[in-house]
Formats: C-alpha cells, structure tokens, sequence
C-alpha cells in the first residue's frame, strides 16, 4: 500500500490510525515528519505521548485559539504643546539645528492608541566650575572638566546627546560668586564650540539668578535658549519670563513635586509668555530618594493635559543627574557591586522610569546612561503591533 | 472606565448578623471596607462556614473581583502573591502586591553552583528605609528537555528551600514530572501555549496549580488561549504576552499596557490576569548572547521597565548585586501608598547614651532621609542628639527649596522639643544641604550654627574632626 503526502494535522493522525489498525504493511513515499512530535508503535498502533493521545480523540479536535481584542477606548481630547529649542541662521540664531518637544496626543508609549511626534531627548549637563563629582562621572569626563566648552563637546560630539545645559552654578554667592559677565562668555564659548541647542541653569540663588538669566536673554537674543529655571514666587520668575519673551527664548518653569504648585506658577507665567515657550519641571527626585513622587506627579500632570488642562499641557523636564546624589549610586561598598556600572544604571533607571510617566527632556551625565536612554527611546518608537524578530528561546537558551 | 461598587451592594449579600466576628461590629461596616479592599471576605466566618449562604459568597466574588486577579503559587505560609491590581495609576488609588521577582535556576547546573545560587537567593536582602527588600522565587528551567533530570533538579530545590517556585518547560511530561515530586509546594506552571495548552490544563486541574498562558507576540491568540483554558475551569491564570528587547521592544511595552488597559479601563475579563515578563530574554538575543556584562545591564535595564510598566512577575537570570538592588528599590518605590507619605513622627531622638556636652543634629522627617542618617550614626556608635524636623516628609534638598525647611521652623522645633534642656551648649548641627539655613538659624536662635556634611555617611569625619566643647 502506499499514500501521498498530506498535511500533517490531527485529521491525518487520525486517518494514519485507521489506515494502520486496517493494515498489515505500510509504506511512505515524499513523505516526513518530525520526531520529536510524534513516536509511533507501529505493531501495537498504539501512540505513546500523550500530545497525539490527546490530539487523536475525536472530541479534542485542534480549535482555532483567536479571541478577537476589544479596542483599547483611549480618547484624549487635548494635545501638549511643542516647544522649540534652539534656533537656526535662518530663525534667527547659530544653531545648526531645531530640538522640538512635547506635542504629545496621547500618554507616553500608548501607540496603539495614537504615536507621539516627538522622541524625548537627551541634554548633556555641564557645570562652569570643577565641581566635586563621583569617579565614575570624573573618570568619564577627564580633563573636559576644566574647560565648560570642551566638556560640552565632549556630550555632543562623544556621547551623541542631543543637546547640553549648561549650569552656572559657580555664579552662587556661596560657591564661587563668579561675576555675571564671566558667566555670559561662559556660555557664549559653548555656543562657540557646539552646534547644539542650549539650556542655560542658573544657580538657584533668588536674587542673582535673575540678573544672571535676563542677561543671558539679553546677550544671546534670537538663539532660542531653554532658561532655567524660574520658580514662584513672582519677583523672581516676572523679570525673566518678560525677558525670555522680549529676547526670543523659552523657561523652564520649577515646581517642587507638587500638581497645585506648578499649575498656579504655570498659569502666572503664561501672562506672559506663550505655551510654545514653557517646559516644566516637576522636580526629579531620584530612585531609592523619592522617585515615586515624581512619577506620579509626571503622570497626573500628563494625563490632566492630555484631558483639557491648558495649564499642565506643557512639556516635561527631568534634571536627572540627581540620581547621583543617592548614596547607592556612587558610595564606595564592594558589596554592592563596582560602582563603574551603579552609579550609571542609577541613572538610567531613573530616567527610563520618568520616560514611562511622561517626560520629554532628560538632563544627564554618564555617557553608558546617555547611550542607554536614547538607544530604549528609538526602540520604543518601533513597531508596536508585532514583535520584531523571532521568539527568544529563553528557556533552553541561556 | 471599571464598575464602582457601592458599600450597599455588597452589604445586601453579607449574613446581615452584625456578629462582630471580622472585628468590626456591624456588616455594613465591614460592607464599606470590602468596598475599600482593607478588609478579605474570607474574614467572614458565617459566610463561609454556612451552606445558605453559598449562592451570596459566589455573587460577593463576582461583585468584588479586582480588574486583575489575584494568584498565589509557592507553599502555604510562604505564598507568593501576584497581581490583584485595582487600578491603571498608582495615584488612583495605590498597586497592590509588589512585582515577584523570580530568579531562574536550569536542570543541568552543577551541584555546588545550585546549592551557592538557591543560598544566595533565599538570604539576599538589602535593609532601605528600615524595611529589609528581598528576592522572592524560583524559577527551574528545563534544559535538558529530560524528565527524569527536571524532576531531579525539582526535588534537589525542594530540599534546600522553600521559596515559591515557577516549573518552566512547554512538554507536559517534563512538567509532570517535577510536579509529582513538588505538588504540595503549589508551583506556578510554565507554560501553556497553544500546543500544549489541553495537556497543561490537565496538570493544572490534578495538581491544582496556576498556570502561565504564553503566547508571545500575539494578543489575540492570547486571549483566545485564556478563554480555552477558562472553559476547562480554570481561573489561576498568568498572562505572558511576550517579552522582547531591541526592536520588539515596542511591542512589550504596548500589549502590556493594552492589556493593564483593557481590564483597568474596560472590565474585559481576558485581560483580567496578572502579566508576567521575562527579562531573562535579553541572554538570548543576538546583540547580547555572547557578552555577559552587557547582558545584565540590559537586563537591569529591562527589569527596570517592565516593573513600571505593570510586570506583576518578573524572570530574571543575572544576579550581580548592582542589578538587583536598583530594581529592589524600585519596586519598593513604585509600591508605597501615595496616599501615606514616606516619613517618620518629628521630634528629638536620642543616640547612644548623649549627655549634656553631645551634638545636635538636624535632619527632615522624609523616612528615607530619617534612616539614612539614623543608620549612619548607629553603625559609627555615635552618642549624639537629632532633632528631626517637620518637613511634610521631603528630603533636605527639596524641602530646603519647596521651603518647607526654613530657619524658623528648626528653631520652632528647637523650642517645641526643649533642646536647650537637653544640651549645656549652644551648638546646632544643619545639614550640608542647608547650608544656606545658616545666617537665618543663628539671628533667630543665637546659637552657634555649624554647616555639617552633604551626605551623612561623612558625619562622624566631621565630629571628629569639628565637634569641640
């Protein structure tokens, strides 16, 4: 007797055991199987494994197992505003190019629902004076530390982020009380040696940071600066936000981890400037240090914006070089593992975690961070529907 | 949105005897707390104790399943606890049951390294804000795709400890196998899959296990396997929607949520389970398989994610400390009640055995903050004061800031705990952090105010070396 080929299913099986309990002899012709998923005892006919002893019962035939997915009801009715910053030759400014952020229709990685516009970026961080910092960061910036511009190349040219900031925290009467107009060159060497986008930090001292940012906006007129930051109350954040406005550059608006607060500050300051030219900053406590506040806060803000409020439609910041101010990130203990890798993924999952509540704009340090960060920002903005590559086979594999 | 359930409901289902037997003296009471879920139905005794009221209790089940339900493997007493989430966003209301993390183990490992793996998965802990973070089960792979081998690899663990275990294999004889050895340790089943899916069914009800439905890459066949396995009368179900890194990545991250969504958002039952992520695929992908550091790292990184973004179990293969612990700390973070703020009762607490000529310190009320410093005192056996000041628990940079740690309230705290009985000196302590406190403190106090270390681990440096009377 022989055959042909069929498909191999459950009606074969089940027509091969009839075949097999009629006859005496059988032959295969262009015909294979694999055996691994069947074994035949041919002169009992009876299979052995348990799969075909299931699969040949007439009642368990194989049922096609697709339950179709309800649409996920994901209606946000508002949409975040964009913000620019930087401005090219053309627009004004020296910049060879534009960062845009924010312009979010949906929260963050819910692209089943809609795809946000705008990848969240990476600004390289930059002090204006040696700071104390940890070795993994000293190791990785070298002597770039003695020079603002150098170290701002390093960012742009080295660690591929999108931008850098510059904080001028030396100009703190209680650091250094670095006088104004060597703070203004400061920044004007790095507009010298990138080409990037720049934000400008002040020190948080309540009196000089506004002297300092409205001569920075003055100075620099039509570059399009992010100038940070200006909290309540009124005399401080009036004069800059007015000079940002009369000198074309945006602010970043400082509230600490408090919905209330940066809304009212939000709403003061768009008397005066427009939504196009806020960025908030919630305030990024750090992992093991409070982070869970700041995710959450991110997150209602968010999703109160994406819901209709104007005044927390704005696009988020993260000053997340502060994961290095926690202990674990950078204290010498051996049985914690070396700090080389700690301190960097401190970093990251900090990041990585506001990422997923909604934030725009990470201000970062460690070059393994920086890499990191981007490299999950251009995986997520992916394709979504279907995995891209084939199972993994974890469970032989590793 | 998810129904909301009203006190009254549940309340017309209860036995109605106000016999206190809960703890709490009428059922309507008890009706409100089921409703807020700080109370079990299970605490109930009549209802669960008399016949009439069995028709009641399956309707109080129905009526108060959470979105996604709750599952527990691993041996009575020591159960792993996994889903029975109540909402999208920890700011609704708050996430219940931490993310398991589960640390795999393989069938063909050598005997010392499976005896040093489970030891140092059973004693990790890492003390952080005066509550001691752990791992918490096991995951055993088969390897070798031989039975007698998984089974012997199930009975050598159940030997060593009894953490909660994951069976990982997709042939139900592989499984069988180790689950005769270890049925009474209840263990999570991995997994059924389309293939496999009437077979694993069949275990699950015989050994009344929970069961993972695994059908990476595709929701629908997801779902379609949940319902299958829902009609064979099972409920313990694990969802495994597939984990990828690299450019699947996208994937994960949206049919976890679409998932979370759907039972959060829309009260579909299929999506009613809690999910499970395997981070652990990052050792097989391309770009990592041969390169261990950058393997971890990304695993880390992974783990990071998924526990954000609703994992509700994890399995992980690295178990370098510097991986872990972020991922410990996260969790921990990502799981408090944001209603209760993390922070400590103010006031002035005493170190050692202070005298009148021992320092003053201040800190803030933030828990963390409190614990870190108060740790750091003890662990140097130092005798001083630490006068911990009402911040609305915020740590001493964002309090300095948000200024809720001003002058005036250390030296209203300074009054209120009568510090100046305390001590013969007139010597204050701040925080490095608050430095600029300094000036303000020493008009308002007349004390002598000295500007301590950034980070307390550098304070007894600083006594000693400043500490003068």
């Amino acid at each position: 007797m022989s055959m042909r080929r069929r498909d191999i299913g459950e009606s074969f099986l089940e027509w091969l055991l009839k075949l097999l309990s009629e006859s005496e002899e059988i032959e295969f012709e262009d015909f294979s199987l694999e055996a691994s998923e069947l074994q035949l005892d041919v002169t009992g006919v009876t299979p052995i494994i348990r799969p075909i002893m299931e699969a040949v019962k007439p009642e368990a035939r194989v049922v096609e197992l697709v339950e179709e997915l309800p649409k996920p009801e994901v209606a946000f009715t508002n949409r975040i505003s964009e913000v620019r910053i930087g401005a090219t030759k053309s627009e004004g400014g020296s910049r060879s190019r534009v960062i845009v952020i924010g312009g979010e229709v949906t929260m963050p990685f819910y692209s089943f629902s809609a795809v946000n516009p705008n990848p969240p970026v990476v600004s390289g961080d930059v002090f204006d004076w040696k700071l104390p910092l940890p070795k993994p960061l000293r190791d990785a910036f070298g002597d770039a530390m003695d020079d603002p511009a150098e170290w701002a190349k390093l960012y742009v040219d080295k660690f591929a982020a999108d931008m850098v900031t510059i904080e001028l925290t030396s100009t703190d009467p209680s650091i250094k009380d670095t006088p104004i107009r060597e703070a203004v060159k400061t920044v004007e060497n790095i507009l010298q040696a990138v080409d990037s986008p720049i934000m400008v930090g002040g020190s948080g001292d309540p009196v000089k940071d506004v002297e300092l940012l409205v001569e920075i906006a003055a100075t620099f007129e039509g570059e399009r600066l992010l100038l940070s930051s200006i909290p309540s109350p009124e005399d401080r954040f009036k004069p800059i936000a007015e000079a940002a406005k009369r000198y074309g550059h945006n602010v970043v608006a400082w509230a600490s981890l408090d919905l209330n607060l940066q809304r009212d500050l939000d709403r003061a300051i768009l008397q005066i400037l427009p939504p196009e030219r806020i960025v908030i900053d919630p305030t990024s406590a750090p992992l093991g240090y409070g982070i869970e506040y700041a995710f959450s806060v991110m997150e209602r803000i968010r999703i109160a914006g994406l819901m209709g409020d104007s005044e927390l439609a704005l696009p988020i910041l993260s000053g997340t070089s502060n994961a290095w101010g926690a202990r674990e990130a950078w204290l010498k203990i051996p049985e914690l593992g070396p700090r080389e890798v700690r301190g960097p993924l401190w970093e990251t999952v900090t990041a990585l975690t506001l990422l997923l509540a909604g934030c725009d704009l990470f201000i970062m340090m460690h070059p393994l961070a920086i890499k990191t960060v981007k490299q999950v920002i251009s995986w997520l903005y992916g394709r979504w529907d279907k995995p891209v590559g084939g199972i993994p086979d974890w469970l032989g594999g590793i | 949105m998810a129904k909301k359930i009203s006190p009254m409901d549940i309340y017309k289902l209860l036995p109605r005897l106000n016999c206190g037997k809960c703890g709490i003296s009428t059922c309507l009471g008890f009706a409100a707390k089921l409703v807020e879920r700080t109370a079990k139905l299970e605490e109930c005794r009549p209802l669960f104790e008399e016949e009439k009221y069995r028709d009641s209790l399956a309707q109080l089940r129905e009526i108060l399943r959470p979105p996604v339900i709750e599952v527990r493997f691993g041996p009575p007493g020591r159960e792993a606890v996994v889903g029975g989430k109540l909402v999208l966003h920890r700011h609704e209301l708050r996430y219940m049951n931490p993310t398991i993390l589960a640390i795999d183990v393989w069938d063909d490992i050598g005997e010392a390294e499976l005896e040093s793996r489970v030891r140092f998965i059973e004693n990790f802990k890492y003390t952080y804000i005066g509550r001691e973070l752990k791992l918490n089960a096991l995951a055993l792979r088969c390897r070798s795709g031989d039975p007698s081998r998984f089974q012997d690899l199930a009975s050598k663990i159940s030997k060593l400890t009894d953490l909660p275990i994951v069976l990982c294999s997709l042939d139900p004889e592989v499984l069988e196998a180790a689950l005769l050895r270890i049925r009474d340790r209840r263990p999570l089943i991995y997994a059924a899959t389309e293939g496999n899916w009437r077979d694993i069914a069949e275990l699950a009800k015989m050994y009344r296990c929970p069961v993972v439905a695994s059908a990476p890459g595709d929701l629908s066949k997801l779902r379609g396997l949940v319902k299958a396995l829902n009609s064979e009368g099972l409920d313990d179900i694990v969802l495994d929607p597939g984990t990828f890194i690299g450019d699947g990545l996208a994937y994960t991250v949206n049919s976890f949520t679409i998932l979370r969504w759907l039972a959060c958002r829309q009260g579909d039952r299929l999506s009613g389970y809690p999910i499970l992520a395997i981070p652990a695929v990052v050792w097989v992908d391309e770009e990592f398989k041969d390169k261990p550091e950058e393997a971890k790292w990304m695993e880390a990184v992974l783990t990071a994610m998924m526990i954000t973004r609703y994992a509700d179990i994890v399995i992980i293969h690295g178990v370098d400390v510097w991986q872990l612990l972020p991922n410990l700390i996260l969790r921990e973070n990502l799981y408090t009640d944001p209603v209760k703020p993390v922070s400590v009762e103010p006031g002035l607490r005493e170190f050692g055995s202070p005298n009148d000529k021992s320092p003053l310190l201040v800190t803030t009320n933030f828990a963390l903050t409190y614990f870190t410093v108060a740790s750091d005192i003890e662990s140097a056996r130092l005798n001083c004061y630490l006068l911990v000041v009402d911040t609305e628990g915020l740590s001493v940079e964002s309090s300095v800031a948000g200024r809720k740690l001003t002058a005036e309230k250390i030296a209203s705290a300074m009054k209120e705990y009568r510090v100046s009985e305390k001590v013969s000196h007139r010597k204050i302590i701040i925080p490095g952090l608050a430095a600029r406190l300094k000036g303000e403190l020493e008009d308002l106090t007349g004390w002598e105010v000295l500007v301590g270390p950034r980070d307390s681990s550098d304070i007894p440096a600083f006594l000693a070396k400043y500490w003068k009377i």
